[in-house]
């Protein structure tokens, strides 16, 4: 019994920080929250139902959109806690250990937890409405991957408070992150809550592309596409190709963590830099990933908002081609100060350089959608117009990091800190943003209020560039990344950026808060094409969208769908060609599939094999039940069908 | 997704949307598992040589162990076509002899393999040996996982053709597992020229 609980309270749990046992109390309290709120609404059969076991694309897309924005919290709280630690020299707000973690489940967070959860629910919510579609190729396995990554996201976020959090940078290189100078359950948690995420990952790239090749309405053929579908159609080709190679890699170290491997170690003759390169292998498309489908949301927004069709379609489309080819071959510019020879170092050099063109065409592809179009600023379109400019930041820098010889001077500085915030805040995040206030209406039934939207990207955008600009002139001052203290000369800079990071934290608090004020006071829509200007078939559906997307569809011939039919007067709804319709059932496998191979990775990362098995037998069985499950569907009336649309469109049905 | 997409003649797997569905999706994750085996394969090859001080594979490996490995997987691909071929003929015993044949022969391979590895861990040379033997586990391993996986996959689609017999969804399962078990069969001819024959000559 001692011995247990000399465990428990010494390993188990994370003890001896005050934040942490203010995070654990937090925790607590929220949970004992969403409990009770559960319980008192009588709502546990309403979330199983509606929403646990929903395999409706348009569900899932919203569920992850909400866990990705929690996850933008817990991120932003690790920045702000990092922008206080170095906003004077000698702070001892963190100690060096803790920042490590912090930096380490900041950056993870960020990119695995947020920003691709944030965009994969906007592919899900949107492409099938632009397609003309009734949902994804595979709603099971779409519900599927949105378990595996929120039990992968589970997994990655106790270890804080179970275990100990990661410390080894979100690139968890090798030897730092093996067994020998890393024991304990704090990397197998990245190992496998990685692992068990980029399931769902790969498994919502297959349904993607299956859904874009074979579920597209009669007439949308590829070359009319809505740029935002091809941005996730490729965007699913580059994880069906990339999200392997991070499977490998994660399971290559798990070996050598748990199994005794000698495939990372300095023993045995091992190769610690085979984990650098296969982890930027899969690294550099990721950053593609998660980059595409945010040009494909500004381009809808931009020539939405510009009531223009998008300049140069075909060259966006060759454009993106183009650069997820490319971004399989530049890795080494992650590690050229690594030892890599001056040929090697070269060669990766150019094609990063390389990469800038593609990316320049886009960027004069927007301003070409823009030019002599009648635009106008709602708030989606100002995030819209604000990444240009700072994207065109971040895209430069890169370009001056990706030249090998001048990387030696500023890798790993400050500099590098700045470059991909630059990108993946003026980029993604932007674009998550921009897409989420545009698509809002039609998930909601209601807008979000433009004022407060306003003020949300005054603050953010402004914030934005007071936090991260300094950073270049700090990298260019020496200041490393990942270092928890600075030295007195930097601290004009880096006070600057604290505030700046402050001005965002106030901007986001706003994006909160008009969330509830939208929910309560917002004017609800009654039509379907929420801006008034929409261009593509999500906009023809009527608002609340039937969970079965489109009654009818004609045939289409030309690009941007919708406003042909705005011009031939016609709707989702042809009252003369309503036909039964066949959906899917909701299923509760995924849930305990995933929950299954939870059990079987906690058991895991903490090397419990008395749990872990089970847990993976759990999960064949779950495969099995599956494998005899002969659920065809269900079929929705004719008569439904018309009762549901008329009451969308405000008709008496008769 | 539809009642009018169905088609009445063509192979019965591709008949349903559904169907096709089900079979592209397959196809573009053997693509993944490509990528898979290939970053595998890479790795393979950065730790050829680096055995430390464990044996080197020329000492341990044997010619005619694999020899007949590679002999009854290859076997179980050709059955496995036949089966195929005998679903298409609209045959059900022709399918669960085949496709049971395809299994034993699969289940062969598999012991052979295990017989292998006990070999070899008792000559010296595991997975936790050197970076070499570790790849080579990771390669051998990720092989003879998959097909452990196919054998029991392969079992509940057999109970599931004995049940309802031969209807678009059940040969669309057998389809798909048998794109999965061909694929199987060519990784495998890489393993043995890569990992045997070109580890015997050292
Ligand atoms: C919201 C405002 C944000 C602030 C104030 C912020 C701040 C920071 C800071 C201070 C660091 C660590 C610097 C160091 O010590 O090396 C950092 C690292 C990082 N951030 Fe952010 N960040 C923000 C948002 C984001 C977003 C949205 C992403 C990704 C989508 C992101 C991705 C990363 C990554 C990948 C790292 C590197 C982690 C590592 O070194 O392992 N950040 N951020
Ligand atoms: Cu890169």
């Amino acid at each position: 019994m001692e011995a247990f609980l000399d465990f428990f309270f010494g390993e188990f749990l994370v003890t001896g920080q005050p934040l942490i046992y203010g995070a654990m109390v937090s925790i607590a309290l929220g949970s004992i929250t969403v409990i009770a709120v559960l319980t008192y609404f009588k709502a546990w059969g309403w979330l199983w139902r509606e929403y646990i076991t929903s395999v409706d694309h348009k569900k899932i897309g919203i569920m992850y959109i909400i866990a990705a924005i929690v996850m933008f919290v817990r991120g932003g709280i690790d920045a702000m806690m990092m922008r206080i630690q170095t906003s004077l020299p000698g702070m001892t707000f963190l100690d060096s250990q803790h920042y490590n973690e912090i930096f380490t489940t900041h950056g993870t967070i960020m990119i695995i937890f947020m920003a691709m959860p944030f965009l994969i629910g906007l592919m899900n919510f949107a492409v099938p409405l632009q397609i003309g579609a009734r949902d994804v190729a595979f709603p099971f396995f779409n519900n599927l991957s949105f378990w595996s990554f929120a039990f992968g996201l589970a997994l990655f976020n106790i270890s804080f408070i179970i275990g100990g959090s990661p410390d080894a940078g979100w690139t968890n290189y090798a030897p730092m992150a093996g067994a020998e100078l890393n024991p304990g359950p704090a990397i197998n948690y990245y190992l496998l809550g990685l692992q068990l995420s980029g399931i769902g990952t790969l498994g919502t790239g297959i349904n993607f592309i299956v859904t874009i090749l074979k579920m597209r309405a009669p007439g949308i053929t590829m070359m009319r596409l809505p740029i935002f579908t091809w941005s996730t159609l490729i965007t699913a080709l580059i994880i069906v190709f990339a999200f392997p190679i991070l499977t490998v890699a994660l399971a290559l170290m798990t070996l050598d963590r748990i199994f005794g491997a000698k495939l990372f170690t300095l023993a045995g003759e091992g190769m610690p830099m085979m984990w650098a390169n296969l982890f930027w292998l899969w690294g550099h498309p990721e950053v593609y990933i998660v980059i595409l489908p945010a040009f494909g949301i500004f381009s809808e927004v931009i020539s939405t908002f510009a009531r223009k069709q998008l300049f140069g379609y075909k060259a966006m489309v060759y454009a993106m081609v183009i650069i997820a080819l490319l971004s399989f071959l530049v890795w080494v510019h992650h590690f050229f100060t690594m030892g890599a020879g001056g040929g090697v170092n070269s060669f990766f050099s150019i094609t990063t350089m390389l990469i800038a063109v593609p990316t320049g065409v886009k960027i004069f592809n927007w301003l070409g959608t823009m030019y002599r179009g009648r635009i106008t600023f709602e708030t989606p379109m100002l995030w819209a117009l604000a990444f240009i400019p700072n994207f065109v930041i971040g895209g430069v820098t890169g370009v001056m990091l990706a030249m090998a010889a001048a990387d030696y001077q500023y890798h790993n500085t400050y500099f590098l800190v700045a470059h991909f915030h630059y990108v993946l805040i003026a980029g993604t995040v932007f674009g998550c943003f921009s897409g989420l206030i545009f698509w809002y209406p039609k998930m909601f039934g209601h807008k979000l209020n433009e004022k407060l939207g306003k003020i949300f990207f005054w603050l953010f955008m402004i914030g934005f560039n007071v936090c991260f600009l300094p950073m270049y002139f700090l990298g260019f001052a020496g200041m490393p990344r990942r270092t928890y203290t600075i030295e007195p000369e930097w601290m004009p800079l880096s006070l600057t950026a604290t505030a700046g990071a402050f001005m965002m934290a106030a901007g986001f608090a706003v994006f909160v808060y008009s969330i509830y004020y939208s929910f309560r006071y917002a004017e609800r829509e009654t039509q379907g094409d929420s801006w008034g200007v929409g261009r593509t078939l999500d906009w023809a559906t009527a608002t609340p969208i039937p969970f079965y997307n489109f009654a009818t569809l004609p045939e289409f011939d030309s690009k941007d769908a919708y406003v042909g039919m705005k011009d031939k007067g016609e709707t989702t709804y042809d009252k003369s060609k309503v036909e039964e319709i066949h959906m899917p059932s909701n299923s509760g496998l995924p849930f305990f599939m995933m929950l299954a191979l939870f059990i079987a990775s906690f058991g895991l990362v903490w090397e419990w094999f008395w749990m872990a098995i089970p847990g993976l037998i759990m999960f064949f069985i779950v495969m099995g039940i599956r494998s005899f499950d002969y659920n065809e569907g269900f079929h929705v009336s004719t008569k439904e069908i018309h009762e549901i649309e008329q009451a969308a469109r405000g008709e008496d049905s008769k | 997704m539809s009642a009018h997409t169905e088609a009445t003649t063509g192979p019965m797997e591709y008949r349903t949307q559904e169907g096709r569905m089900n079979i592209l999706g397959f196809w573009i994750f053997l693509g993944a598992e490509i990528a898979l085996f290939a970053t595998i394969f890479a790795t393979y090859a950065v730790m050829i040589g680096r055995t430390a001080d464990a044996p080197p594979p020329q000492e341990l490996f044997s010619l005619p162990i694999t020899l007949l490995m590679t002999f009854l997987l290859l076997t179980s691909s050709f059955t496995c076509g036949i089966a195929i071929n005998e679903m298409r003929r609209g045959s059900k015993n022709g399918l669960l002899l085949w496709m049971g044949m395809t299994l034993v022969l699969g289940l062969g391979f598999l012991g052979l393999e295990i017989y292998e590895f006990e070999h070899l861990v008792h000559e010296g040379a595991s997975i936790s040996s050197a970076a070499y033997w570790s790849a080579f586990f990771t390669l051998t391993g990720t092989h003879g996982l998959h097909v452990t996986v196919g054998l029991g996959w392969g079992i509940l689609l057999l109970i599931q053709l004995y049940q309802r017999g031969i209807t678009p969804r059940t040969a669309s399962k057998f389809f798909i597992f048998g794109l999965y078990w061909h694929f199987l069969d060519v990784v495998w001819i890489f393993v043995y020229t890569v990992v045997y024959l070109l580890g015997m000559v050292g």
